[in-house]
């Protein structure tokens, strides 16, 4: 079956979350992903969302993290600032899946602003539960499409910490950030090319990098999405 | 007891130029129709506080009626950015928007410390980011049991909380289902507080996992079928994603938006 780079980065991503494990999940990518992996060999993954939603199975994909659809199939649903002090901040979750608008090397993200903060050039959403997502979760995903704009060598300002000073945080952080390229993860507090997607070259991931990416000697590639996981994503995707 | 009115009225009543007024709804039952009324009332240099500004507020900002924002979050869920806010923080149109910048979390125990009556909130958090060097209402705390370094954040007291829930009764006691977002807060947290419902009916009968909100602690409460369309009241209507996907664009063009103000809202 043909595939895009976005069927196979959605697809890379669906594959670290292990079956049982719980998932705090960030809407768009993130949710895509997190869906896709409850559909095929995740039946029992926990998806939790900011909105309250602990448990959600929903058949279709949310337009938002509020939607009727992860109501009406949660096992619990709590208010917001439950969700936020009883659930994420004791690092009861296991993965946090998130987006970003721009990220550095380090894995810190940025969803805040771009250019000066008092005088911007682009006002971006801002924080939501993104911080605490990357400070609380036991290990965080990021899942972005890779480009010189997204992936930058100094951020104007930081959302979210990635590998830095992690000393008053329960979680340790960014694992891996799965792009529609390959994965990098950490090495030597770097965030480093270690995964090529199939037909993917060094030099397009180094081209859509903003840093001078690190190359793994030891890199691997990923196997194509298979039949089944498509017709899967394509399924929820509507 | 929370006495019962018009949403005209109510607006009239308990929103004024200048308050700091909280319009919540975690994606779900957000109180548009208050919204609506209150630009349409022409109120001015208010304080919107909302932890996800969504449609409501971008309505709001473009309008005129807000001189300084309160959030954790401005974007379209699922779409992509609130382009009168950013229109507002960009260029001052159409007048200078402050911002006091939070995450969810902060927010979201800024109304509980606000509700439990204490002048602060404490959570782990924000360290490491950039936002306490923007926000002044973010400070870091020391534990005196622990000696460790948390962060606090001032509670939030709203001149005034406006909520949309599924029904009250004619007593103002109210009862609101499905995601229930952090409405309970507000309203408690606040001076005065306003409940848009879809129906009032003689007998709330029991629904699991629902918030009742006693009429005792609600100053008003009006009917308004709908009132928190586009976005969705549990068993009653569902999302109008349609709607959120359209906002991109008439949001985008200040024409497009001043039409949609004359013809949807003024009208």
């Amino acid at each position: 079956m043909n595939y895009t780079t976005d069927e196979m980065m959605t697809v890379a991503a669906a594959r670290v979350l292990r079956d049982g494990a719980s998932c705090f999940v960030g809407i768009g990518l993130p949710s895509t992903a997190a869906n896709l992996a409850r559909a095929t060999h995740a039946p029992d993954l926990v998806l939790i969302y900011e909105s309250g939603c602990i448990g959600a199975k929903p058949d279709r994909l949310p337009l938002s993290i509020g939607d009727g659809i992860l109501a009406e199939t949660a096992d619990s649903l709590v208010s917001v600032p439950e969700i936020f002090n009883y659930w994420l901040q004791p690092g009861r979750i296991d993965v946090g899946f998130l987006g970003a608008a721009q990220l550095d090397k380090h894995g810190n993200i940025n969803t805040t602003v771009i250019g000066d903060y008092a005088d911007p050039k682009v006002r971006l959403p801002g924080a939501g539960g993104a911080p605490e997502i990357a400070a609380s979760c036991k290990e965080v995903v990021i899942v972005v499409r890779q480009s010189k704009r997204t992936f930058i060598d100094k951020l104007d300002f930081i959302t979210s910490v990635g590998l830095g000073d992690r000393s008053s945080f329960t979680g340790a952080g960014p694992g891996m950030i799965i792009t529609d390229l390959g994965v990098l993860r950490p090495v030597g507090g770097e965030f480093t090319l270690t995964q090529l997607h199939p037909g993917v070259e060094v030099s397009q991931v180094i081209d859509a990098t903003g840093w001078e990416l690190k190359v793994s000697p030891d890199l691997t590639e990923t196997p194509p999405p298979s039949e089944a996981e498509l017709t899967a994503l394509r399924k929820l995707a509507g | 007891m929370a006495s019962v009115s018009s949403l005209a009225e109510a607006v009239a009543d308990l929103v004024h130029d200048g308050d700091q007024v909280a319009l919540e709804g975690f994606t779900h039952l957000i109180p548009f129709a208050a919204g609506h009324e209150i630009i349409r009332q022409g109120r001015k240099d208010l304080t919107l506080v909302r932890m996800t500004p969504d449609l409501v507020y971008d309505q709001l900002i473009g309008a005129g009626c807000a001189r300084k924002l309160v959030f954790s979050w401005g974007g379209n869920p699922g779409v992509g950015s609130l382009h009168r806010f950013r229109d507002a923080v960009q260029h001052a149109w159409p007048v200078p928007l402050e911002i006091e910048e939070h995450s969810h979390a902060g927010m979201a125990n800024r109304y509980a410390a606000g509700a439990s009556g204490l002048p602060f909130a404490v959570l782990r958090g924000y360290t490491g980011t950039d936002l306490p060097e923007h926000t002044d209402t973010i400070k870091p705390i020391t534990c005196p049991f622990t000696g460790q370094t948390l962060t606090a954040v001032p509670a939030l007291n709203p001149d005034v909380a406006i909520i949309h829930a599924q029904r009250a009764d004619r007593k103002g006691n109210v009862q609101l289902w499905g995601i229930t977002g952090v409405q309970k807060e507000a309203v408690l947290a606040a001076r005065r507080s306003l409940v848009t419902v879809e129906e009032i009916v003689d007998e709330l009968d029991p629904r699991p996992n629902a918030v009742t909100l006693p009429g005792w602690v609600v100053t008003r409460v009006a009917k308004v079928p709908r009132g928190a369309h586009p976005s969705y009241a549990h068993d009653y209507y569902v999302r109008d994603n349609d709607y959120y996907k359209a906002w991109d664009g008439i949001s985008r063009d200040r024409d497009a938006f001043q039409c949609w103000l004359t013809e949807e809202v003024a009208g």
